[in-house]
């Protein structure tokens, strides 16, 4: 009835477990709505509704704490108007609520200037960027880190090269890829395949490497050759693994998003998230970024669902 | 010490001896002639086999035993093609052998199933590999799921199945291939008491009742006795044969054997052949003994019973 709580490595109920999942978000809200809705928290910062006799003090405007309170010294002293004000916090930190306002206003109003696209626009360009690169590098880099974990010669072929070309800072080439692809999406696209392959090349090999070799050993004395091992035994037995690689290298391809948008015709999530942040909409800042993590958390749910359904023979088929 | 008064293990019961002569006369299944095995270690060559000389005949069971590292697995490795060799010839139908193939079936002791195969897809993978349809690979493999009794769990994973189940899979998935001969390698080793007990009997029982050659290997002197009809005992540093054991047990083999005064004679040469007295000090054993200290409280009121 009662088991403990922490122990080390053994299973909570699945009431616990999604009570913990819930409050693993319900936490970071918590802090945030403190530090935005109590005044005596944190709220370093003045709003000024009346300016008094300051004369650089403007309705509206934000001070630092100290600075206020000096002013309010001076004039006190000399027996002048006060200026008033509330405890704000700084704009780069926008209340839950205004975040919220901002993330229905971001799909419902149409953006204020007419060559800037719609939220949801920049999302699905974003999206469609990371699909390409993503599809492209797997579709040559799958399959080469499995035959670099399979054969030793081809291991030693490519791995050596993918090793020293996966120093080279993908950003790197991104005035190259556009000399060479155009301004278009293809020199973004271009990015997130250089920032995925040679990582791809070099996990997937190593993921081939880890199949138990008892395995192979097996399939031998079972008359398996060479194409047999590879095709009904190396392959489906680190399908599962490779799956799960391919998770978290779709969550490292994102992190490239943001470098790919800024080169070429700048468009997209993460360019509307520079571009909001330089006119200090912090609101549309924050809603972008939370958009962001919802459809990455997403996607990796589904994968995880899809996943259990796809190899039903793992135990525990948590990662 | 006394010991019972054993009679040699070397006598054979008419019957038994009958069943050799007649057990020698079948075809020669595998021949092994001066096999040599050296591994190439950071530290220099290491032999881990040295001319090793013997033949199986079909349909006998052959047990290979001796002291860890002797050079048991190495052995049916090589039989089984999973090593090359050094020097000497593996002869298999009289046809040398090289690399591994379906005709030299093997169980490992860590069981070694596809996880993402259920029961019945192990089972098919060699048959699926020789290329035999779908739905009669399909009857095959149940046939021999079913010569193991686990027709129940044809769909089950490995994940699910205990260690004697899983090892019973094994068997049956090495067997549809239906091998010349049967190579396992310490197949119970990881199991409890009483489920390897039940397992050589089932060994015993589809032995009979195929067409197989096993050769078994085990460090468990009962094992050997139990189940072979001849046992090959393999000294180390470097592995050579010390002795083929003809089994004067009678088969077919039963539990109520293993108190009968040829079971127990063979026993003693074995142990005596695999533990020969005196031996402690060789080996690289030395100061392997345990260096006791009583460890109690100085006031404790533990008497001591001996
Ligand atoms: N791959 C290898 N490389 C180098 N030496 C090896 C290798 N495999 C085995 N050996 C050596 O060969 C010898 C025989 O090993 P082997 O595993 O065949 O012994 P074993 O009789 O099966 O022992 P056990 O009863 O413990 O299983 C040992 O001395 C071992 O160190
Ligand atoms: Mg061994």
């Amino acid at each position: 009835m009662n088991k403990p709580w922490f122990a080390v490595r053994k299973e909570l109920s699945s009431r616990r477990r999604t009570f913990l999942a819930v409050m693993s978000f319900v936490f970071p809200l918590l802090v945030w709505s403190l530090v935005s809705y109590v005044p005596f928290i944190w709220h370093p910062q003045v709003e000024i509704i009346e300016p008094g006799e300051v004369d650089y003090f403007r309705t509206g405007m934000l001070v630092d704490r100290s600075i206020f309170e000096q002013e309010l010294e001076t004039l006190r002293a000399e027996g002048r108007e006060l200026p008033t004000g509330t405890r704000t916090n700084p704009v780069y930190l926008p209340a839950p609520h205004e975040v919220a306002r901002a993330l229905y206003t971001a799909f419902s109003t149409e953006p204020q200037r007419r060559n800037e696209n719609w939220l949801h626009e920049s999302l699905a360009n974003s999206i469609q960027v990371i699909f390409w690169g993503f599809f492209l590098s797997s579709l040559i880099g799958v399959p080469l880190g499995i035959l670099a974990g399979t054969y030793v010669a081809v291991s030693r072929l490519t791995e050596p090269f993918v090793e020293f070309f996966r120093y080279l800072p993908a950003p790197a080439f991104g005035a190259l890829a556009v000399a060479i692809l155009g301004i278009h999406d293809a020199p973004k696209i271009a990015i997130i395949f250089i920032g995925t392959f040679f990582q791809q090349v070099l996990v997937v090999a190593n993921t081939t490497r880890k199949l138990d070799p008892s395995l192979l050993e097996a399939a031998m004395t079972l008359g398996a050759r060479n194409g047999g091992l590879l095709f009904k035994v190396v392959i489906p037995g680190i399908a599962s693994d490779l799956y799960r690689d391919m998770r978290i290298l779709l969550g490292w391809a994102w992190t490239y998003l943001i470098v790919a948008e800024m080169i070429g015709a700048s468009s997209g999530i993460t360019w509307f998230i520079t571009q909001q942040a330089r006119y200090k909409n912090f609101d549309n800042v924050f809603a972008a970024i939370l958009i962001i993590g919802i459809i990455g958390l997403t996607t990796d749910l589904i994968l995880a669902w899809l996943g259990r359904r796809l190899f039903p023979w793992q135990r525990a088929a948590r990662a | 010490m006394t010991y019972l008064d054993l009679p040699s293990y070397r006598d054979q019961s008419p019957e038994v001896a009958d069943r050799f002569r007649r057990l020698k006369e079948r075809p020669v299944i595998l021949e092994v002639k001066g096999l040599t095995k050296t591994f190439d270690t950071a530290q220099g060559p290491v032999t881990a086999l040295e001319d090793i000389n013997f033949c199986t005949h079909q349909r006998e069971f052959v047990c290979v035993i001796g002291p860890s590292g002797c050079g048991k697995s190495t052995l049916v490795r090589t039989l089984a093609g999973l090593e090359d060799y050094t020097s000497g010839e593996v002869l298999l139908d009289g046809r040398p052998v090289h690399g591994p193939g379906p005709d030299r079936g093997m169980v490992f002791q860590g069981y070694t199933l596809f996880p993402w195969r259920t029961v019945k897809k192990n089972v098919m993978f060699g048959l699926e590999l020789a290329g035999r349809g779908r739905t009669t690979a399909e009857e095959e493999a149940m046939q021999w799921i079913d010569l193991v009794g686990l027709t129940k769990f044809a769909n089950s994973y490995p994940h699910q199945l205990s260690g004697g189940m899983k090892q019973r899979v094994a068997i049956a998935r090495a067997l549809a291939n239906q091998p010349r001969i049967l190579l396992m390698d310490e197949p119970f080793g990881a199991l409890d008491a009483q489920t390897r007990a039940k397992m050589q009997g089932y060994l015993l029982e589809i032995w009979k009742n195929i067409d197989v050659t096993i050769v078994f290997i085990t460090h468990d002197l009962e094992e050997a006795i139990f189940l072979a009809d001849r046992i090959l005992v393999l000294k180390a540093h470097p592995g050579e044969v010390q002795e083929l054991i003809e089994v004067p047990v009678p088969q077919p083999r039963n539990a109520s054997q293993f108190l009968s005064p040829e079971f127990l004679a063979t026993k003693r040469r074995l142990e005596e052949l695999i533990h020969p007295p005196g031996e402690e000090t060789e080996e690289g054993i030395n100061g392997d003994r345990l260096n006791m200290v009583r460890m109690v409280p100085v006031n404790a009121k533990v008497e001591s019973v001996f």
